[in-house]
């Protein structure tokens, strides 16, 4: 077998027992891997109406042919389940070392079915699978969990993807976490895994990934690595990470401030990849296989001394990895805090609590405009902490009390959209699908909303991101004019990429689609062509959307919320421009052959194959 | 002439790059656990660093081979492992100081860093320049100045909170 093992790995957590699977070669073949192959088989087994923490939702890790070769950012993996936090599929990414350790061991899935009836980890040695009590393990932080299971296996190679706290809290946004600060972030998925009892999944593999044709395969990576080298973006993200898009994202008035009721943040030049690379930077990291190093490991100011973070002792100030844009944007930005060092320490407790920083600085931010608006008082609250926006006090206690759901993190742990609700102003939450946006506001991007309220899991801007080309004067960012056109088109090239087990950042930093579908070919030893990725790209999107559609999602989930289409920013760049998603919606459906309710037509079914399916 | 490999710790982000490399070179498959250099990870104290075979001059698993079976090459000086001569005794796995002899699961004999004969794969795969091939001469000159910054960054980081 080339580039793929061909094997998936079962495991019903009620029992323990594990078996080990053939995947079908015209599976392999239609959805490439990762994201498409662990969405059809999720399609295939699951009833889409089953309550995300019922044991019937299935939990499944999915690597793709390239992940665990030597093919630049080779290091994802795909979470793919019903989310916690939206009701719909989600595919949650995580690169890291951990995929491709599950890969060394011989999977390209596993899948995890049923609920634990008591807490439990799962450990993988090549052939060797058990499910082990893990009652000492729960309620430990992510950090300590991976140290504690390295050591008490004795394998110093051990990958460890874990779930903190917040996890087995069923915080709606909790993650999995992998590598210490790797995370499959969005959407819940460390919930799913909490609800099943499962705290940990430890892999060690000693096995090897062969490729078809290894001389055209190393050809094609040489060329890569080649176009990849000394590409604008590739040099910024190694020097500046993934902060270096503040100062973009704010120049075009699209950086949402405190709750997106602004479009500029004052203290932006406080966060950026300049600011962090020259007073907070340590080293750059890899994932597994990377030629980038956009990962940063930061350590805390001089004066920061009041956020120590609880880590070595040798090493108090080093606060691990990020922020990243996304993080660094929600914590700061969207709050209003432009205090570097509270925004690292809420990172950092995110990574060890186990929780998206996207949906909970979202999630705060929706809470302090609640305690703007009166709705939050601060008999609610903590003595001497208000949920005030500017407040580093608050995002760092708070997001511990959202892990734990102490006092109202209670209700910040179910999301800014039942965060409203409860509170009666529905009208703070700031996403789509019940799902937080991240960090471009679609009315300095337009394109972003038509990209927000069609992805399937929920916002995300992973999916398709417009400012590549809105920001760069390819497209004008405030007309909905050929949005949804390029929409479609980048959601099938990204859901493609998804499935390689590439990381996205190749695609910005010199490696677009277009240079790995030779290496893919290659590895896997079936003739990809470009068109191929795009029809499995859009096979994929429309299996997703017929997943939705069955767990009962409609046209009316595919909307953003009335700020952003009736309320414009008054000052900056911005000012004036509202999203037209009324326009773009029904161009986007009609490039996607779907009827006007944004249900895929038989005709277009019938094209991609997925007609038996419908 | 003496060539060898250094290592540049401080350039170094741990992607395994080299690793994959190395594995590739032994099996012809992307498995790092058959590679002879192992990138070792410090989280702690956000430092990583490829380690492989240092090819000292007295080579203690020369030395202590019965066999024999670990010769120079000439071409480079790397101390390398003649399978048909090794009898798979473990020995030279005792004996190096560094770790760096290991044993092959399919035919339990010795395996070692050669070189690659000249052209070691870990220095080309390596994205940032991490891993060096240079001649001999000229290595201990970086070690003194990295040391350097390493104790000054130790007696900073483990100076008391303020």
């Amino acid at each position: 077998m080339y580039g793929w093992t061909g094997k998936l790995l079962r495991v019903d957590l009620a029992t323990g027992k594990s078996r080990v699977e053939d995947i079908p070669e015209d599976w392999r073949r239609d959805y490439i891997g990762g994201r498409g192959l662990a969405d059809r088989y999720l399609y295939e087994e699951m009833d889409p109406k089953v309550d995300p923490f019922a044991p019937e939702n299935k939990l499944i890790f999915a690597t793709g042919p390239l992940t665990g070769t030597c093919a630049p950012c080779g290091a994802r993996y795909m979470v793919v389940t019903k989310g916690a936090l939206t009701g719909a599929i989600t595919t949650s990414n995580s690169g890291g070392h951990w995929g491709p350790e599950l890969k060394f061991a011989g999977y390209d899935l596993l899948i995890l079915e049923n609920a634990a009836p008591r807490p439990s980890y799962l450990f993988i040695y090549d052939d060797y699978v058990e499910l082990r009590d893990a009652g000492h393990l729960w309620g430990k932080g992510v950090f300590e969990t991976e140290d504690t299971l390295r050591e008490e296996l004795g394998i110093p190679a051990l990958r460890v993807a874990t779930i903190g706290p917040a996890g087995e809290n069923r915080v709606r946004f909790a993650c999995i976490m992998n590598d210490k600060h790797r995370a499959a972030g969005r959407s819940g998925v460390g919930a799913v895994m909490g609800a099943k009892n499962l705290k940990a999944v430890a892999v060690r593999g000693t096995r090897g990934v062969q490729v078809a044709d290894p001389e055209a395969f190393m050809r094609a990576v040489w060329a890569m690595r080649a176009a990849m080298q000394d590409h604008p973006g590739r040099k910024s993200f190694a020097e500046l990470g993934t902060a270096a898009t503040i100062d973009m994202t704010n120049a075009f008035g699209g950086l949402p401030t405190r709750n997106f009721q602004q479009g500029q943040f004052e203290h932006a030049e406080n966060l950026n990849g300049n600011a962090i690379r020259d007073t907070r930077l340590v080293t750059n990291k890899a994932c597994f296989a990377c030629t980038i190093a956009c990962g940063r490991v930061c350590r805390l100011g001089d004066g920061a001394g009041k956020y120590l973070v609880n880590t070595h002792p040798r090493n108090w100030k080093i606060a691990g990895e990020g922020p990243e844009y996304e993080g660094a944007w929600a914590l700061g930005a969207d709050t209003g805090v432009g205090d570097l060092d509270a925004v690292l320490k809420a990172n950092w407790l995110c990574n060890d609590l186990g929780m998206d920083p996207i949906s909970m600085g979202a999630t705060l931010a929706a809470a302090m405009e609640l305690y703007q608006k009166g709705a939050i008082t601060d008999d609610m609250l903590e003595q001497g902490i208000p949920l005030a926006f500017d407040n580093p006090e608050a995002i760092i206690r708070y997001t511990e009390a959202t892990a734990y759901r102490e006092g109202i993190g209670d209700e910040l742990a179910e999301g800014a959209k039942r965060l409203g609700e409860r509170f009666g102003h529905p009208e703070v939450f700031m996403g789509s699908k019940g799902q937080e946006f991240p960090a471009y506001d679609p009315r300095g991007f337009q394109g972003m909303g038509v990209a927000y309220a069609t992805c399937n899991r929920g916002a995300c801007h992973l999916r398709a991101w417009t400012p590549a080309v809105e920001s760069t004067g390819q497209m004008d960012p405030h007309t909905p004019k050929g949005k949804s056109e390029w929409v479609v088109n980048e959601q099938h090239r990204t859901t493609a990429h998804d499935a390689t087990g590439l990381c996205l950042f190749v695609g910005a930093a010199g490696g677009p689609l277009e240079t790995f579908v030779p290496i893919t070919a290659a590895a896997t030893g079936v003739p990809y062509t470009l068109e191929d990725f795009l029809k499995i790209g859009e096979r994929t999107w429309n299996l997703e959307r017929l997943f939705n559609l069955r767990a009962g999602l409609t046209r009316a989930d595919d909307s953003l919320p009335k700020r952003l289409l009736e309320e414009p920013h008054k000052t900056g760049p911005s000012a004036g421009v509202v999203v037209h998603l009324d326009e773009m919606l029904p161009v986007y459906y009609r490039c996607r052959g779907w009827d006007q309710e944004g249900r895929p037509t038989p005709e277009k079914l019938a094209e991609l194959g997925l007609a038996s399916l419908a | 002439m003496t060539q060898m490999l250094v290592i540049v710790p401080d350039r170094c982000t741990g992607c395994m790059q080299c690793e994959l490399a190395c594995g590739w070179v032994q099996t012809g498959q992307f498995q790092p656990s058959q590679s002879l250099i192992r990138v070792n990870i410090f989280d702690e104290e956000a430092s990583y660093a490829p380690y492989t075979c240092l090819q000292c001059d007295e080579a203690w698993c020369m030395t202590v081979c019965p066999v024999n079976a670990i010769g120079v090459d000439a071409a480079n000086g790397a101390k390398v492992v003649d399978q048909r001569l090794c009898i798979g005794c473990h020995l030279c796995t005792i004996a190096c100081p560094f770790g760096t002899m290991f044993t092959l699961p399919q035919n339990d004999k010795a395996a070692k860093c050669n070189l690659c004969g000249g052209q070691p794969a870990c220095v080309v795969s390596c994205p940032t320049d991490a891993i060096q091939y240079r001649e001999a001469e000229q290595c201990g000159e970086w070690f003194r100045d990295w040391g350097r910054r390493v104790h000054e960054r130790y007696l900073e980081e483990t100076s008391a909170p303020a």
